[in-house]
């Protein structure tokens, strides 16, 4: 049974109509990439993934218990972040929030599980410093490892390369496809870059054009709309 | 030296000293706790949006001659805590145009409430002791004392039990909501905290200058420290030793109660950002 299931879905924002006709299923272990143009409703169908608002119309269904707040999200940074003081511990610790329910502190497995999220992210020399001093590639994977804590499943990302230079953001691709490929957890990336999208993704979810393009990524390369974003790109990928 | 001492040793004696000291440590320590969380989400004036709104409404329980005034101020304070803070990251009207307009609103309300149907023959003394806060920790009364005292352990027990919460719906109150903690709420807890808090420090130092008392002590401790922790705890000790001592300046100077711990709360702030400004310099 699939993880997430979107049944003739309507996405709107303030009364205006963004994407319809959403009607795909995300399966254990998929790579799903989400593209299209800014306005296109990425950021609109991520907010009703993670039900941070609800569809026009339509039914997201959640199965293969898959509990809803059990998805991990990594968000791009707001301007409250920027100048932030919290310890990477302290963040990525709070990413097991949903397991204390109404206990106010946290107990010794919660610890572990945010120690052994920022070890396996390879930021454990990083544990102690400030967030703030970090680099933006060592922040994302502080929210990565914050993200992992939430989840054993389902990773959310809304554009984690966005200002990220190429060296750094290459490996932040390859940290996310790892993390598909060795722990098994289910992707659904939101991202303007097509190029790494058909390198890195099972599945991609092309937004924007009617009819929209939902399908596996050779589908996609063989799609009208697949040619024609990788003609534009001179065939670089592949 | 030794004559400061004893003519403080004199105050002391009298209990008004006495309450105005435990009251004014316990208000500093309850505002410092939310002031960094305030300060971080970006809303350090809703401090001063809120006191204006109370001292609206302590106006119009003024006029109306209502002989527990709290019973108005409270609840209007709360409300408007509540549409305030309510809708966080997410509001239409963002938070500053939203304070501001409360804000001024309130004042202009109130002083004209005030002005037009006051029965008092010194108006100018009234408003300016309610903006202020020139006088009033000194007339304190014991079940104001007592009154102040059990409100703080409130305030302090929802933050040390909510130390958690508070901190990832800070942080990011999106992936809060996204990963089943319950924002909103904790949003809403955060405002009927301050709006208690508020109401309480009126007492000490006047609805204008409540902010410093929210907003100093937490960005004194921004300078220094790196993490949440530090940085509350931090806050909470600067924001204390800072009232007791303005509280002792302003009993042997004979300076305004308010506005002393006020310049304490900027030295302290220019000495944290001095220290702050010198260890960066350093690391660098």
């Amino acid at each position: 049974m699939a993880q997430i299931i979107c049944r003739d879905v309507v996405l709107g924002y303030e009364g205006k109509i963004v994407v319809k006709g959403l009607d795909f299923s995300v399966f254990g272990g998929d790579y799903l990439c989400i593209v299209g143009e800014n306005g296109s409703g990425k950021t609109t169908l991520m907010k009703a993934l993670l039900r941070l608002k609800a569809p026009v119309s339509g039914q997201i269904l959640t199965g293969d218990s898959l509990k809803p707040y059990e998805i991990g999200y990594l968000p791009q940074q707001t301007n409250v972040q920027k100048d932030f003081p919290a310890s990477v511990e302290e963040i990525v610790l709070s990413g097991c929030l949903n397991r204390c329910g109404w206990r106010p502190f946290y107990k010794k497995e919660e610890r572990q599980i945010a120690e052994d999220n920022i070890n396996k992210l390879g930021i454990g020399h990083l544990a102690k410093r400030c967030y703030r001093e970090l680099s933006g590639g060592q922040q994302q994977r502080v929210l990565l490892a914050r993200a992992l804590g939430a989840t054993r499943k389902m990773l959310l990302l809304d554009e984690p390369v966005a200002g990220l230079d190429p060296v750094v953001a290459a490996e932040m691709y390859e940290l996310i496809a790892k993390l598909n490929r060795e722990e098994g957890i289910t992707v659904i990336m939101v991202s303007h870059d097509i190029a790494a999208a058909v390198r890195y993704a099972s599945h991609i979810l092309h937004l924007g054009y009617e009819p929209l393009f939902f399908g596996t990524k050779a589908d996609y390369l063989n799609s009208d709309v697949g040619k024609s974003f990788m003609a534009v790109m001179g065939g670089a990928v592949q | 030296m030794i004559e400061i001492i004893d003519k403080l040793a004199l105050y002391f004696q009298y209990p008004f000293v006495r309450y105005a000291m435990v009251v004014g440590v316990l208000i500093a320590l309850c505002s410092s706790l939310l002031g960094v969380t305030l300060v971080l989400k970006h809303f350090s004036f809703i401090g001063d949006g809120l006191s204006h709104v109370a001292f609206g409404a302590m106006a119009a329980a003024t006029v109306l001659s209502l002989t527990n005034d709290m019973l108005l101020i409270l609840p209007v304070t709360l409300l408007c805590a509540i549409l305030l803070l309510r809708s966080g990251q997410n509001a239409k009207i963002k938070g500053d145009a939203a304070i501001a307009m409360i804000s001024v609103g309130a004042l202009a309300i109130g002083y004209m409430v005030v002005n037009v149907f006051s029965a008092s023959a010194n108006i100018t003394g009234d408003v300016c002791s309610t903006l202020f806060g020139s006088t009033s920790i000194l007339t304190l009364t014991q079940t104001e004392v007592w009154l102040c005292i059990g409100l703080s352990v409130v305030v302090i027990s929802i933050f040390l039990l909510f130390y958690h919460k508070i901190f990832a719906v800070t942080f990011d109150e999106n992936f809060a909501l996204a990963t089943g903690t319950k924002a909103n709420f904790y949003n809403l807890l955060i405002a009927v905290v301050i709006a208690l808090i508020i109401v309480l420090a009126m007492n000490l130092v006047g609805s204008l200058l409540i902010s410093a008392l929210v907003i100093f002590p937490a960005l004194s401790a921004m300078r220094v420290f790196k993490s949440f922790r530090s940085v509350i705890i931090c806050s909470a000790v600067v924001s204390v030793f800072c009232a007791m001592l303005g509280i002792i300046i302003s009993t042997v100077a004979g300076t305004p109660v308010g506005s002393t711990i006020v310049v304490v709360d900027i030295v302290a702030f220019a000495l944290f950002s001095s220290v702050g400004l010198l260890a960066g310099g350093i690391k660098a």
